[in-house]
């Protein structure tokens, strides 16, 4: 795309539960986000999408607190999360499954879950979601013993999805999930995140398979070099003729 | 038993019980850089730390150094605890390339200020037990070296059950595979990395306690067991737990059939020459990444 499309400004509801206002992110000298404004409604799958270096990652990162934005606002409800660290902001209800799964690989399945749940506000309900988890991974549950680093890569993606949901979370940051793992195994993972709205989850994700996400999620943005393009219904961007152009290759 | 066998067994058992002292002041320090990818050049030092705090308590208030334990553990702990908070969290993203000079800087603080407080005379506490020696099967085993070892066996007993058996110990060892997946469970690792800091300093500090009935003490007695502990962890493998064990025990067996075969004058180096043939053949240590990590 080489028009930059002026992005309406997200109409904000009593529903939003997560929301992005005039983000600017730099890394050093080099700016990477400009004035990016995106919101999350209560119990909506959206998608951010975009190619490699276009700053989707960078916004996830500001999200949970790995990342200082220079300027604008990053809210959950009404908690600003720009600048707080990592461990205060799972502590709020936004769990992060991080890119590249940051496993414990060494730990086993069931001890990575129970790390999920190492915040003192989840461990009494820790049976319980350990058992939700299983019945939503039946896999897992086969798996439970073994050392994390030993899984397939898409196991290893469901471990991290697993350990999340440990954290009782309200939203689900989702960075790369489908990033080294085989197409199948693409769509299985993909699957799974659509049917995380079953458990009453709202969930942000970033990807890089644009296809796949705009077929799971209810609506999406779209980034090109750290600016958002475009933003709508994940199905009419699908039908967008300058996106499929651009990034599905027809 | 003839005189040939007893003597090496005497040597072995000489030896397996240094190696226990090496052993706790090696685990100190594979467990720090295990989580923090810091090699804490100070180790030795707060070891003599260890052994001035039980002098001191010793000639002020007459407390058996067994019982000062009580008191150096905990001071251990928490000047292990602060010295991560104030000094080595401030380096932030440069910790693992500054961390040598600070930790060194650090050692060199410690033993001038020991140096200040008690002089550079050799001291030595006198109780009744520090040569007290008993017979088991005809090897001759002194008591406090024998206390020593079962310090060690139940401080590293403790350590075990602490990272296996809690929460905060799976954090641990959460923080040491992987800091990022640990912070973002909701663990705040900057705090467990200045726990872990405050165990691997309170361990060299017990050493320490237990070594001052068998050793004088000075304020840079801890330079030699740097680098002991240094050699002990690259044996073991850095950061793996149970190498660190079995590297101290090898070590002090060496240092001892050396003395004892060899020349006692040598003592120090036999456990470098091995060292050195460990690093020219398995750099990854004795045992590698085939055992269990942290």
């Amino acid at each position: 795309m080489t028009e930059r499309t002026k992005v309406a400004q997200p109409v904000s509801g009593d529903a939003e539960v997560l929301s992005v206002r005039d983000l600017d992110v730099a890394y050093g000298e080099v700016q990477v986000v400009f004035g990016v404004s995106l919101h999350v409604a209560k119990g909506e799958l959206v998608g951010l999408v975009g190619g490699n270096g276009s700053g989707k990652s960078t916004i996830l990162r500001v999200l949970s607190g790995m990342l200082r934005a220079r300027g604008g606002a990053a809210q959950y409800r009404d908690h600003n999360l720009n600048g707080v660290p990592p461990y205060r902001i799972t502590e709020l209800g936004v769990a992060h499954v991080p890119m590249g799964r940051q496993l414990f690989g060494q730990m086993t399945v069931e001890e990575n879950l129970l790390m999920g749940a190492y915040l003192p506000r989840t461990r009494e309900r820790r049976p319980q979601n350990l058992q939700r988890v299983y019945d939503f991974f039946p896999r897992l549950k086969e798996k439970r013993a073994s050392p994390a680093a030993a899984l397939s890569g898409g196991e290893q993606q469901m471990v991290a999805i697993g350990r999340a949901l440990m954290s009782e979370p309200e939203v689900l940051l989702m960075d790369e999930p489908s990033l080294g793992l085989a197409p199948l195994v693409v769509k299985e993972v993909m699957r799974v995140i659509g049917s995380l709205r079953q458990l009453g989850l709202t969930v942000l994700l970033v990807e890089q398979n644009v296809r796949q996400v705009l077929k799971v999620t209810d609506r999406a943005y779209v980034l090109e070099l750290g600016s958002l393009v475009r933003e709508g219904p994940s199905a009419d961007l699908l039908d967008d003729p300058e996106i499929r152009r651009a990034y599905l290759g027809v | 038993m003839d005189p040939n066998t007893l003597a090496l067994f005497q040597t072995l058992a000489q030896g397996l019980l240094t190696g226990g002292i090496y052993a706790l002041i090696g685990t100190g320090l594979s467990l720090i850089f295990g989580v923090m990818r810091v090699i804490n050049f100070a180790h030795g030092d707060f070891l003599a730390v260890g052994m001035f705090i039980a002098l001191f308590l010793f000639q002020r208030f007459h407390l058996d150094p067994y019982l000062s334990l009580l008191i150096a553990a905990p001071l251990g702990f928490g000047l292990g605890y602060l010295v991560q908070r104030f000094l080595l969290a401030r380096l932030g993203d440069r910790l693992e390339s500054s961390s040598l000079l600070a930790t060194l800087g650090l050692g060199l603080i410690l033993s001038n200020g020991l140096l200040l407080g008690f002089g550079a005379q050799p001291q030595s506490i006198n109780v009744a037990y520090a040569t007290q020696t008993f017979k088991l099967g005809g090897v001759q085993i002194s008591l406090p070296l024998l206390v020593a070892g079962l310090g060690t066996l139940l401080a590293i007993g403790l350590l075990n059950l602490f990272l296996y058996r809690t929460e905060l110990g799976r954090a641990v060892r959460a923080t040491a595979q992987n800091p990022l997946g640990a912070e973002l469970q909701g663990v705040n690792t900057t705090w467990v990395q200045a726990v872990v800091f405050g165990l691997g300093v309170a361990f060299a500090v017990v050493a320490g306690v237990l070594l001052l009935p068998l050793l004088y003490a000075f304020p840079t007695v801890g330079e030699n067991y740097t680098l002991k502990a240094f050699v002990v962890t690259v044996l073991g493998g850095l950061g793996n737990l149970p190498g660190a064990i079995v590297g101290g025990l090898i070590l002090g067996i060496i240092e001892s059939l050396g003395a004892y075969y060899l020349s006692n004058n040598y003592r120090d180096a036999y456990g470098l020459v091995v060292f050195l043939a460990v690093l020219l053949l398995r750099p990854e240590g004795l045992f590698g990444r085939t055992v269990k990590r942290v």
